[in-house]
């Protein structure tokens, strides 16, 4: 009886473990084989490497280096966007914790209101505001918007009101630091878990935007790798058969379309696999938390 | 803390310098977050030459034979979505709580993966899990939803789903992640005491794990709605490869990001992106109210 319920258990749990992992298993295993083996042999049948290599010759071949390009592009937006989220995120989340300004309240309430608030309730509002001051089309349309994360505040803001004791920062005061000296030698070092999470959250929310930049940019060759992922599908006859019938041969098939899927999760896989110490002991300490 | 620590800090208080710090953010603030929401009350408020509309174009809008399906749309999603979220979420972390912890952080750890594909990425992988001639599912395609061709699986009348799939395949696992951490809080003594009063595991589950977790439920189930309600980018990628059988307008943002650049009807479209800043300004109300978890005050 004790065992059954066990089996059962385990049984619920492993269904749902296939159900997350046999997709991502299938993206690897696609780009190991030709499009027609993809439909003939089994779903998480392995091909060969030498396939691998010549899906990746079809797209970057495809229009000229553009899915090199879409890459390099996603890159410069997030680690420029995410560098200006750290510089002016973790001091003003500290600012706000341990200074006392006017105004101080209405920041915080502000901050809190736009943070929760979806990201994409914004865009269209930001693509008239750059409108209007002629920046669509130019990578700040894209850059600066991204700039902007209140989320990161907030964790900044949560962790020096929490976990840095005040003491600390007056005894500091009292060896005769300044208030940047306090920050830079005191706070700033203390900041290290929240450094990591702030950047996670960031570069990912950035890597994997799509509608701010679909609507902000207007030439290919400027797209990140989201956006450019969208004009792969409609090159793919598989999904868009006029293409195929169009007589434009791009050599974009599904084993294609997979490995661009899937080389497109690496950075974040990367920055996951970085920070993911930081990552789990904050995402456990926030329920941990008293 | 002793009784004169409150007069003793109000003296420590400094009135300038915090805001040097929070300097350099402010624009950022006023911008990108601040200004866009007043513009768009503007815009919808007023007509293309500048003059008041009133709520003309609201009315417009609404009166547009797109709006109604489109809003449709977002709100079964949203319901569905919700409802398996916060059912299937609280359901696995329950069962996997109660198991031996390495067993638990392996499924934990595979539930989380997904999370890597987000946006555009797992679209592409779900358009292909669905397309019956490649998917590892192809039986479940053709025996359980009887679609034999890929326009077949994402009918219309799928959507909802399916885009409740894709949301569920790529948040659900960090939300798992919360609400175990949430439940390790809860101490062992509680748990030994009521399994010494004879109930079982089930018994704790519901009556003692469950109502104290309620808290982060409903976080979840507040965060998710205002997210949910913002589709754009699954419908967006599921039209392209859907040889028009559904709508370029089918969720609200799309219908907003098509009365802007198709129509260049600018009034239009910030009137229906009010009405969605509307719909995350309640979301945003209610859990800075409702759940006190985020405190403006120290």
């Amino acid at each position: 009886m004790r065992l059954a319920a066990r089996g059962l258990r385990f049984a619920i749990l492993a269904v749902f473990a296939a159900f997350f992992v046999v997709p991502l298993a299938w993206l690897i295993l696609a780009p190991t084989k030709s499009d027609e083996a993809l439909v003939t042999s089994g779903p998480l049948a392995f091909g060969g490497f030498d396939r691998i290599a010549q899906a990746w010759q079809h797209l970057d071949a495809f229009s000229d280096h553009l899915y090199r390009m879409w890459i390099g592009n996603s890159l410069l937006y997030a680690v420029t966007a995410t560098a200006i989220v750290l510089v002016t995120g973790i001091p003003a989340g500290y600012g706000l914790a341990f200074g006392r300004f006017p105004g101080r309240k209405l920041v915080l309430t502000l901050t809190l209101v736009v943070m929760i608030m979806p990201a994409a309730a914004l865009v269209l509002p930001i693509f008239l505001e750059l409108n209007a001051v002629h920046l669509i089309g130019n990578a700040l349309s894209v850059i600066l918007p991204f700039a902007f994360y209140p989320f990161g505040v907030y964790l900044a803001y949560i962790y020096y009101a929490t976990a840095v004791p005040r003491e600390l920062l007056d005894a500091a005061r009292i060896d005769g630091c300044d208030e940047w000296s306090t920050f830079r030698h005191v706070a700033l070092p203390l900041a290290k878990p929240v450094v990591a999470l702030v950047l996670f959250f960031s570069f990912v929310a950035d890597w994997n935007n799509f509608f701010l930049p679909y609507t902000v940019l207007a030439d290919s060759t400027q797209y990140p790798i989201q956006v450019g992922l969208s004009d792969l599908l409609s090159s793919t006859p598989s999904f868009n058969p006029a293409v195929g019938g169009g007589g434009q041969q791009v050599n974009i098939f599904r084993p294609e379309l997979a490995l661009a899927t899937l080389l497109a999760v690496v950075p974040v896989a990367i920055v996951f696999m970085l920070s993911q110490r930081a990552l789990v002991r904050g995402l456990v300490g926030g329920g941990v938390k008293e | 803390m002793g009784a004169g620590a409150p007069a003793q800090r109000k003296r420590r208080r400094h009135t300038w310098p915090g805001l040097v710090f929070v300097g350099p953010y402010l624009p950022f603030l006023v911008v990108f977050g601040v200004l866009p929401m007043i513009y768009a009350l503007g815009l919808a408020f007023t007509d293309d030459a500048g003059g008041w509309a009133g709520f003309g174009n609201f009315t417009r809008t609404i009166g547009d034979y797109r709006f109604l399906p489109a809003f449709g749309h977002i709100l079964l999603y949203t319901s569905v979505w919700l409802g398996s979220l916060v059912v299937l979420v609280v359901g696995l972390t329950l069962l996997l709580h109660g198991r031996a912890n390495r067993v638990s952080a392996t499924f934990r750890f595979l539930f989380y993966i997904p999370g890597a594909l987000a946006g555009a990425s797992s679209v592409l992988v779900w358009l292909f899990m669905l397309d019956p001639a490649v998917s590892p599912g192809a039986f479940l395609l053709h025996d359980v939803f009887g679609a034999q061709l890929f326009v077949e699986s994402i009918a219309p009348g799928k959507l909802p789903f399916i885009f409740a799939m894709i949301a569920f395949w790529t948040g659900a696992g960090g939300w798992i992640v919360i609400m175990y951490g949430a439940l390790n809080t809860i101490p062992q003594d509680l748990e030994d005491a009521a399994r010494i009063d004879g109930a079982g595991p089930v018994t704790i589950a519901l009556r003692i794990k469950l109502p104290l977790i309620r808290k982060w439920i409903a976080y979840m189930a507040i965060l998710s709605f205002a997210t949910g309600t913002q589709l754009f980018v699954e419908p967006q990628l599921v039209n392209q490869a859907s040889l028009g059988q559904v709508p370029d307008t089918w969720s609200a943002n799309q219908l907003a990001f098509q009365l802007a650049f198709r129509y260049a009807d600018f009034n239009a479209a910030a009137a229906v992106s009010v009405d969605l800043l509307a719909i995350g300004l309640l979301a945003a109300a209610l859990i800075v109210t409702r759940t006190g978890l985020f405190r403006t005050d120290d």
